[in-house]
């Protein structure tokens, strides 16, 4: 379990981030946290002629709020987020997901951006942002910059919709009202690992944003504005036999223990959301 | 305060563990040493038709044609029916494994030696693979060992009258179980480094391994050596768990290219490369029937045990000494006339099994304790009650049981009740149908098991084994300055017997522990030791030292009687010091005396000095018996399947306890790997026979969160066949686990009326059961 031989820099630039990527875009990777990708190097199942490590460039370690939003650096550890570093754009909730992902070692070096990007569908951050509606900030090499909503950015698993020399810089959450409530639920055979199922949801009355998402079913976080409407109008955890048709006619290939796990995370998740008024 | 036999002292090898100063393998560093890298085979069954080396790269890496000269692994057996294998350290002709070794690559760093590895080429026409030992039994499944015609490395029977029962017995219960393929992931894998040393004549090879004067001869058997050529070194061990007792292929294969190229060769096994071709032991399958009266009272018991035992048969214990075991030992602490049982010892296309602490006992309690609850509920009693009208009593120790296994002590029920009491059985029920009205699911489940510990020759002689075991030896002396040296065979990887043999000299010398250096695992300064498996380290290493021990007090007494101007009987040992009345001398003095000035003793002293050998064999040659009961509360949810231990009790019996806090320190570790085995831990393969738990993300081991706080009851029941009464303990805490949590699920699910017959007991099983067993039943009660 040795890594097949490779280059790594460490620009002081995104620029110069850039232009290393620039070089030979194919066979370069950008790294951070390396929780995902050290391992994968490891098993020769990620095989680049050179790493680009982008957590020492300052701008992706910043954490800033503005009226409208909280944005954190793409380069920001879990830790710093579990810690209370990140201003809450909806109260605890971030604190909360980035305290139970893996353990407080990988959450030491893992970082927010590498975990979006590595798109592991089984992770946490890609499927809470996409139930806070984030939007990620990412730029090219000619220096330009695009937003991409969370909704359109994870493809399926371990592929999202950033083009090859595009770097993500920062991670953009709207803030929520005081009013707004959360839930965010996993069912995990062992503390620590990935999850069998998650179902995230959050809903703001002032914004009039209600979201419901699962993670964790083999590809992108399904969204279900179905659910979320029926919520929104009753105001009541939807019975398990809907929450499971829903999934059923999702369109993915889920087992009835996945369907019946997901179905459970989501009651949870929405009961712990509700119950808290 | 005495370090001796009993006393609760801190272990002596932790401040080297615990602070990174221990020496494994991975730590020896060796001049012009290089690293190999091993080509596995990609394919669990298949051809070789041509492996290619790199250009210009045929003095790096070596094949089985380079190995030609070396003997396969081949471990024969005595009993009837059995097929041995040929398993050659480097593939020829076939691959039979997915990891099986093919080629050794070998370079300055591992990291270059990987990339030398991913170069060769081997082109392998593949087979169809056996993965499920049922179906490999049939007559028309693909051959492993094309020569024996069929893939059974042996099959037994044990008759008995079971015919009648069958018409007789009022109560017949029927089941099927299995217990999954597992990796036994001590937290140092293996690891061997192998150098010629020029000088000594000798090939001296440093190897992770609990049984290192077996290593010694099976090295030299196939590397065809003198054993006077070849010296085996076992450093720091980081766990063993008797996925080290076993002569590995690439201890062979890394010896010979060190001998071949002049150069120390070191492997060190990653940890995909252990979850691959380590996935060795625990997969059995049983089905059972079980003959009861109207109470539940056991009348007989019918069985048929598949082990799927992988591709080869490995050396010294045999592809059988499991099956051999589950059969003997089924019937376990149980008290019942008429038992049959076929075994069968299926080859696969896995890895060679290895036995893992508590060797076939998990499966077998696993299938003997759901029988015992799934007769209770037959019967409709509390299963705990059934339990203890079937044990063994006390008034009949020893006792015979139906497989002639000799119980030599011990009060079996009581330990069932101590549990009953610690555990609350008494207020249970009425909790459990509380929380059934909440929506919440709660069981309590037991398990009782006896360990047979030390099993002597004759046992392993039954098992018709290549190599059996004999009587220990170990030597103890005092040194110039008055310490104490204690030299075995034997070896500590983590049971801290560096300790306990250290405290069983204290017991005669009485020199504190601080003063007593214990030497073990190295071939060349250690008396022949067959090695630490078979929980028999404390019985036959601690007796041998007591033995050697004993012998040198005397010597002691002796020289302290010509200096205090007494006689030897005369003579008290007492805070490391020889007294007579209030007058003493301190080891140092008799030690200058012997060794610096012996001409202050007189001339007709007593020449045979300060330095013991002694052997040991137990009274009995048949094993002593530890036995324990672990109880278990769980809560099932039954939305997730997830299940989690809220109370854990283990009263055990293991005889005299040479030191409580190692012990309680092995039950907590092996009662750990019995939760790994059953809610956790699972080798799965596709139908192609590819392990897809190759990364510690897929084969899941419990951790701290996933533990309950284990609570300990103990008995000292001495053996009266063995010195101090010590009986062997390592095992044991393994082997219940799984009986007594899947119990407790069963004891939950109760309204769902369903069982749990599989281990692990994974979310997905019990949520898939409660799913398939559709909307609640009624609880009837």
């Amino acid at each position: 379990m040795k890594p097949s031989p490779f280059e790594i820099s460490c620009p002081g630039s995104l620029d110069a981030a850039h232009k290393a990527l620039h070089e030979n875009p194919r066979g370069t990777r950008i790294i951070s946290g390396g929780q995902s990708l050290g391992p994968m190097l490891n098993l020769r199942l990620a095989r680049p002629s050179r790493l680009v490590d982008v957590t020492g460039l300052s701008g992706l370690a910043e954490i800033r709020q503005t009226d409208s939003h909280v944005e954190i650096g793409a380069a920001v550890t879990h830790a710093r987020i579990e810690d209370g570093e990140v201003p809450d754009p909806i109260p605890g909730m971030l604190r909360h997901v980035a305290a139970g992902i893996a353990y407080r070692a990988v959450r030491n070096r893992g970082t927010i951006g590498g975990s979006l990007c590595h798109a592991d569908p089984a992770a946490d951050w890609v499927t809470a942002m996409t139930a806070l509606g984030a939007t990620l900030l990412v730029r090219d090499g000619s220096g330009g910059a695009r937003e991409i909503p969370m909704s359109g950015f994870m493809l399926g698993a371990y592929r999202t919709s950033m083009a090859e020399d595009e770097i993500l810089t920062t991670v953009r959450v709207p803030r929520h009202s005081d009013r707004a409530r959360w839930g965010y639920y996993k069912i995990c055979r062992k503390v620590g690992e990935f999850a069998d199922a998650i179902a995230g949801f959050v809903a703001d009355p002032e914004s009039r944003v209600c979201r419901v998402v699962f993670g964790s079913t083999g590809g992108a976080p399904l969204v279900s504005t179905e659910l979320a409407q029926q919520i929104a109008t009753t105001g009541a955890v939807p019975p398990l036999d809907t929450v499971k048709t829903v999934l059923r006619d999702s369109g993915l290939t889920l087992s009835d223990v996945k369907i019946h796990q997901l179905a459970i995370a989501h009651s949870r998740a929405v009961t712990e959301a509700l119950s808290d008024a | 305060m005495t370090t001796g036999i009993g006393a609760r002292i801190e272990r002596k090898e932790d401040r080297r563990l615990l602070t990174g100063q221990a020496k494994f393998v991975g730590d020896i560093k060796l001049p012009r040493q290089w690293e190999a890298a091993f080509v596995r085979s990609p394919v669990a069954h298949g051809r070789i038709r041509a492996i290619r080396k790199p250009e210009g790269m045929a003095d790096r890496v070596f094949t089985a044609a380079d190995l030609s000269d070396i003997h396969p692994i081949r471990a024969e057996s005595s009993l009837p029916t059995y097929n041995a294998s040929d398993q050659y350290p480097l593939a020829k002709d076939k691959v039979r494994f997915v990891g099986e070794c093919v080629a050794l690559c070998i370079a300055p760093t591992r990291a270059e030696a990987e990339d030398l590895a991913e170069q060769v080429e081997i082109e392998i026409d593949p087979l169809p693979p056996v993965i499920d030992a049922l179906k490999a039994r049939e007559a028309d499944a693909p051959l492993l060992h094309e020569e024996w015609g069929n893939n059974l490395f042996l099959t037994t029977f044990f008759d008995g009258d079971i015919e009648t029962l069958r018409k007789t017995a009022p109560v017949v219960v029927e089941r099927e179980y299995s217990t999954a393929r597992q990796c036994m992931n001590p937290m140092e894998g293996k690891g061997t480094l192998a150098h010629w040393d020029e000088k000594a004549g000798q090939l001296v090879v440093y190897t992770s391994t609990q049984v290192p004067h077996l290593i010694r001869t099976g090295i030299s058997e196939c590397l065809g050596l003198d054993q006077g050529q070849v010296r085996v070194i076992a450093p720091d061990v980081g766990g063993g768990f008797g996925y080290k007792c076993v002569l590995q292929p690439e201890e062979l294969s890394v010896s010979w290219v060190a001998r071949k190229t002049g150069r120390p060769i070191r492997w060190t096994e990653d940890r995909r490369e252990h979850l691959v071709a380590g996935a060795n032991t625990r997969q059995h399958h049983y089905k059972l029937t079980a003959f009861a009266d109207e109470r539940g009272r056991l009348l007989g018991l019918d069985a048929e045990i598949t082990v799927d035992v992988g591709a080869y048969s490995v050396w010294p214990f045999t592809a059988c000494l499991e099956a051999a075991q589950a059969g003997g030992n089924l019937p376990g602490p149980y008290d019942f006339g008429t038992y049959r049982c076929h075994t069968f010892s299926v080859a696969t296309n896995k890895p060679a099994f290895t036995p893992y602490r508590g060797v076939a006992r998990p499966g077998v309690c696993f299938a003997m304790e759901l029988t015992i609850d799934a007769i209770a509920r037959a019967v409709g009693r509390e299963p705990s009650e059934v339990r203890k009208e079937n044990l063994v009593p006390a008034g009949k120790m020893p006792f015979t049981n139906v497989t002639k296994k000799f119980y030599d002590s011990g009060d079996y029920p009581e330990s069932v009740a101590q549990v009953e009491r610690h555990i609350g059985l008494a207020g249970f029920r009425a909790r459990q149908q509380k929380a059934r009205a909440e929506g919440r699911f709660l069981g309590i489940g037991f398990s009782t098991f006896t360990e047979q510990s030390a099993h002597g020759t004759k046992v392993f002689a039954a098992w018709g084994l290549p190599l059996v075991p004999g009587y220990e030896q170990a030597m103890v002396k005092i040194t110039p300055s008055g310490s104490v040296e204690v030299r075995s065979g034997n070896h500590s990887f983590g049971q801290g017997l560096e300790t306990t043999l250290a405290q069983v000299a204290s017991e005669w010398l009485t020199v504190d522990t601080s003063r007593i250096n214990v030497t073990m695992g190295d071939t060349g300064v250690t008396p022949y030791s067959t090695g630490a498996y078979a929980s028999r380290g404390m019985v036959m290493a601690g007796g041998a030292v007591s033995k050697a021990a004993e012998v040198l007090a005397g010597r002691v007494k002796t020289h302290a009687a010509h200096l205090l101007q007494c006689t030897p009987d005369d003579i008290r040992l007492a805070d490391g010091k020889a007294w007579f009345g209030n007058a003493h001398v301190g080891f140092e003095d008799i030690a200058r005396a012997w060794y610096l000035r012996p001409d202050q003793l007189p001339d007709d002293v007593e020449t045979a000095g300060l330095e013991v050998t002694e052997g040991y064999k137990p009274a009995i040659d048949t094993g002593v018996f530890t036995y324990a009961t672990h109880g278990a509360i769980v809560e099932v949810d039954p939305d997730t399947g997830m299940v989690s231990i809220e109370d854990y009790y283990i009263f055990e019996d293991c005889g005299r306890r040479v030191n409580p806090m190692i012990l309680e320190g092995q039950a907590f570790g092996g009662a750990t790997q019995g939760i790994g085995t059953a809610l956790f831990e699972e080798v799965l393969y596709d139908a192609n026979g590819q392990p897809l738990t190759s990364t510690l993300a897929d084969y899941v081991l419990p951790g701290p969160a996933e533990l309950p706080h284990f609570r300990l009851g103990h008995a000292e029941t001495l053996s009266p066949y063995t010195r101090h009464g010590i009986k062997g303990v390592g095992e044991g805490a393994a082997i219940a686990p799984g009986g007594a949590i899947v119990n407790a699920i069963n004891d939950a699910l109760t309204p769902f009326g369903i069982e749990i017959n599989a281990i692990p007991a994974t979310p997905e099983k019990v949520l898939g059961a409660i799913l398939r067993a559709g909307t609640l039943r009624e609880a009837s009660g």
